[in-house]
């Protein structure tokens, strides 16, 4: 039983803290000002890729540093910290973990190594309307014809999918089985309305309509497991992120209350407002403690790994929406406004549930393998 | 980064698991199983089995003849008694006042209570609490005065935890009426049988006689029998505090019950089918699940940070709040799962020797079990307290 860093892990904490705290301003609006339609990364994905970042969760064999869950929650709750919005998760964590279990050779070469060098992004679209969260129930489909694939469908609220060279895209097989498959963003028959989320990514719809592949297209034929294994980093990533996050709205939220003063006397001596305090450190220590089981469950069976990252999905989505909603109320209207950047990690966390399943969602999950011990 | 014991871990928890399984005496098993209270003899023969084996003083160090556990060890002998339904071990004496002797107690001292309470051989219970100072617990009024080797002490103290079976208590004192709140207080070991004390029970609302008054009217006691300086007493009572606290997750405990809700929720029906696929009940527990996860792995940090030489803090306010919260749920969703089987009440049988039907012994306590949880966030320092001193300490306020 250890919670501490290896030396390269505290290594890597340092590094990424100071690059955080080197970003200037509101990172949100910076990412405003910074994007453009063009799919040529921005200056700090160059930075990553010059770090190492982009090679540091992948296995050496692919061309990685063999980086584990532990350094992706570690990058993960410092870009949480720094309200980064570059898409380490979705451009790179998702898909690059797809390829590095599913690829052969030559896709290997043409997707993945321009993915960990920083050339190109991808991105995933698994997510349908119908299906919500579930990433298995789909209705777009791949057929096999003479002229190659054919891939017909649409996607929803796919992120880092406008900036991304191509896509990775679940399709079910006439098997019945689930299909993944690259599509360049630029293909015949693929049309996407991009839009911003409430949080500030960018994202799209995308509907795939006739679009003709070539048979190398097809990553996969049988991908549920390792899609579920993506899905599992994702979560589990995506938690460490909301810990991240979570912290600082805790600290800012904590420095307010001790500095700004009414009926003559700071606002952190009200013990009501003391309390509430604590319970929202309670939730952030706690959600750290869930953030921890899911990075250090990524590498056991499935089963109980899907569980355990349910479970902190859940409960993290929960303690998110608790700390983000405090947040604001003990910020007061100050809270409520743009310039404050309390309400940008709020957003972040309240948004963090909507993001490869819900509260309910696992909660669900966790409710249909509740065991008797 | 890793949640793993490791394998000497693991085979300490085997051999924990061993000696229960052989030497924790079936007659009491069943006690804790059900509920039922168990009688002062119950304590003291698990007890002296614990302190033969070597394992009574959990928490001592070798110098003093502790087994030397580290507190994963300590974690997992709590888990592993809990699981077995052993006796929770009485704290007063092995965890809370042998502490205070090691720490301010001079040689004499040492020599004569430590050897005596590892051996089992005196039943401590605490002098804390009094009618006018719980959780302002520095504004106690019980008065010692001096009278050569001796102090006259008269007040009370309340809501004295098995007191009816002790021999000694630790109890704080007002020696200096004129010194700030603080700083009048010292730290006396009184032998209940001295003239002058009497105990009156005070019975809780699950019917239990649990808890104690206990008068003091110039009781004399020997000034040799102060821990401390004169005026020391509030440092030996908050160091006691932070022990008090520490094993007060009760993560074992809460695993047990549990492990116990679901077994009852299971069997309970509602429409024919278990009451635990009905979706509204499943929820709560589904979340009582989780909460028990992040409050191990919680726990488990504390511990870790303790073994790697880190002092627990107030970490432990924030663990005792959790951690009765959970047990309290825990123990409202298992009175609600036994419907109206959680209705009848049986005093003679959870508190004296009667015998009941297999299926109402097994539901018996559910409902005062239920009751008597609501201490769990009152004792040991209020969950506000608890709050407070978490607000001040870890977040400066």
């Amino acid at each position: 039983m250890d919670f501490s860093y290896s030396d390269e892990q505290r290594m890597l904490a340092d590094t990424l803290e100071r690059l955080i705290a080197d970003q200037e301003g509101l990172p949100h609006v910076d990412q405003h000002d910074e994007k453009t339609s063009s799919r040529a990364p921005s200056s700090l994905w160059r930075t990553f890729a010059e770090l190492g970042l982009l090679q540091l969760p992948f296995q050496e064999a692919v061309g990685g540093l063999g980086g584990d869950g532990i350094d992706a929650m570690i990058v993960m709750q410092s870009l949480g910290k720094g309200l980064i919005g570059e898409p380490y998760l979705d451009a790179l964590l998702l898909p690059g973990t797809l390829l590095a279990s599913l690829a052969d050779e030559a896709q290997r070469e043409r997707w993945l190594e321009p993915l960990l060098s920083g050339e190109h992004r991808l991105a995933l679209a698994w997510q349908e309307a119908e299906a919500r969260y579930d990433a298995h129930n789909i209705v777009t489909r791949a057929e096999r014809r003479a002229e190659g694939w054919v891939l017909e469908g649409t996607k929803q609220v796919v992120l880092a999918a406008a900036s991304a060279e191509a896509l990775l895209v679940t399709a079910r097989l006439a098997s019945g089985r689930l299909g993944i498959f690259l599509v360049p963003i630029d293909s015949d028959g693929l049309t996407h309305r991009d839009y911003p989320t409430l949080d500030g990514r960018e994202a799209c719809d995308i509907e795939f309509s006739g679009v003709i592949l070539p048979q190398d297209a097809c990553l996969s034929d049988n991908a549920g497991e390792a899609l579920d294994a993506a899905l599992a980093l994702g979560r589990s990533a995506l938690c460490a992120e909301a810990v991240g996050a979570m912290e600082v709205a805790c600290d800012q939220t904590l420095a307010f209350l001790k500095e700004r003063r009414q009926f003559g006397q700071p606002l952190a001596n009200f013990q009501v407002l003391q309390h509430r305090m604590v319970d929202m450190h309670l939730n952030l220590e706690q959600a750290r403690s869930m953030a921890i089981l899911a990075a250090t469950s990524l590498e056991r069976p499935a089963a109980e790994r899907d569980y355990r990252v349910a479970a902190a999905k859940a409960y993290c989505g929960e303690a998110a929406r608790f700390v983000a909603e405090q947040a604001i109320q003990l910020h007061g209207a100050m809270g409520m406004t743009d310039e404050c950047s309390i309400s940008h990690y709020a957003k972040r966390l309240v948004m963090f549930d909507h993001y490869l399943g819900d509260v309910d969602h696992h909660l669900e999950f966790v409710s249909e393998r509740l065991t008797a011990a | 980064m890793n949640l793993d014991f490791s394998p000497d871990e693991k085979t300490f928890r085997q051999e924990v698991s061993d000696f229960l399984a052989t030497e924790l005496p079936v007659d009491i098993r069943e006690k804790v199983r059900l509920g039922r209270r168990l009688s002062a003899d119950d304590h003291v023969r698990w007890q002296n089995l614990l302190s033969e084996r070597g394992w009574l003083g959990a928490n001592w160090p070798k110098e003093h003849g502790g087994p030397g556990w580290g507190p994963v060890e300590r974690h997992i002998f709590d888990e592993e008694c809990a699981a077995a339904h052993a006796p929770t071990i009485v704290p007063f004496g092995v965890s809370m006042v042998a502490p205070v002797i090691m720490k301010f107690g001079n040689q004499d001292q040492q020599s004569h209570y430590l050897p005596r309470i590892l051996a089992n051989h005196d039943w401590w219970c605490q002098g804390y609490s009094e009618p006018g100072a719980g959780s302002d617990l520095a504004s106690l009024r019980t008065r010692a005065v001096r009278d050569g080797d001796e102090y006259v002490v008269s007040g009370q103290k309340t809501w004295t935890t098995l007191g009816q079976h002790a021999n000694m208590m630790f109890c704080l004192v007002r020696t200096d009426p004129e010194a700030k709140k603080q700083a009048g207080i010292s730290f006396l070991l009184i032998d209940m049988q001295s003239p002058g004390l009497s105990v009156r029970p005070i019975i809780t609302l699950d019917g239990a006689h649990e808890v104690n008054e206990v008068f003091l009217d110039e009781v004399r006691v020997p000034v040799a029998n102060r821990v401390g300086e004169e005026g020391q007493g509030w440092t030996c009572a908050k160091f006691l505090l932070t022990h008090e606290r520490t094993g007060i997750t009760g993560l074992g405990h809460a695993k047990q019950a549990l492990r116990h809700l679901k077994s009852v929720a299971g069997r309970a029906r509602h429409r024919g089918r278990p009451l635990l696929e009905l979706p509204s009940f499943r929820h709560r527990v589904v979340k009582a699940e989780l909460e028990l996860m992040a409050l191990e792995v919680t726990h488990l940090r504390v511990l870790a940070a303790a073994r790697d030489g880190g002092a627990p803090g107030a970490e432990s306010s924030l663990l005792k709040v959790r951690g009765s919260e959970l047990r309290q749920e825990l123990s409202e969703l298992t009175r609600r799962a036994l419907g109206p089987a959680a209705l009848p009440f049986f005093p003679e049988f959870l508190y004296g020797d009667a015998q009941l039907d297999a299926e109402q012994a097994e539901n018996a306590a559910v409902g005062v079990q239920y009751l008597n949880r609501r201490k769990l966030s009152i004792y040991g320092g209020s969950n506000e307290i608890q709050k407070s001193i978490a607000a001040k300490t870890l977040l400066g306020m």
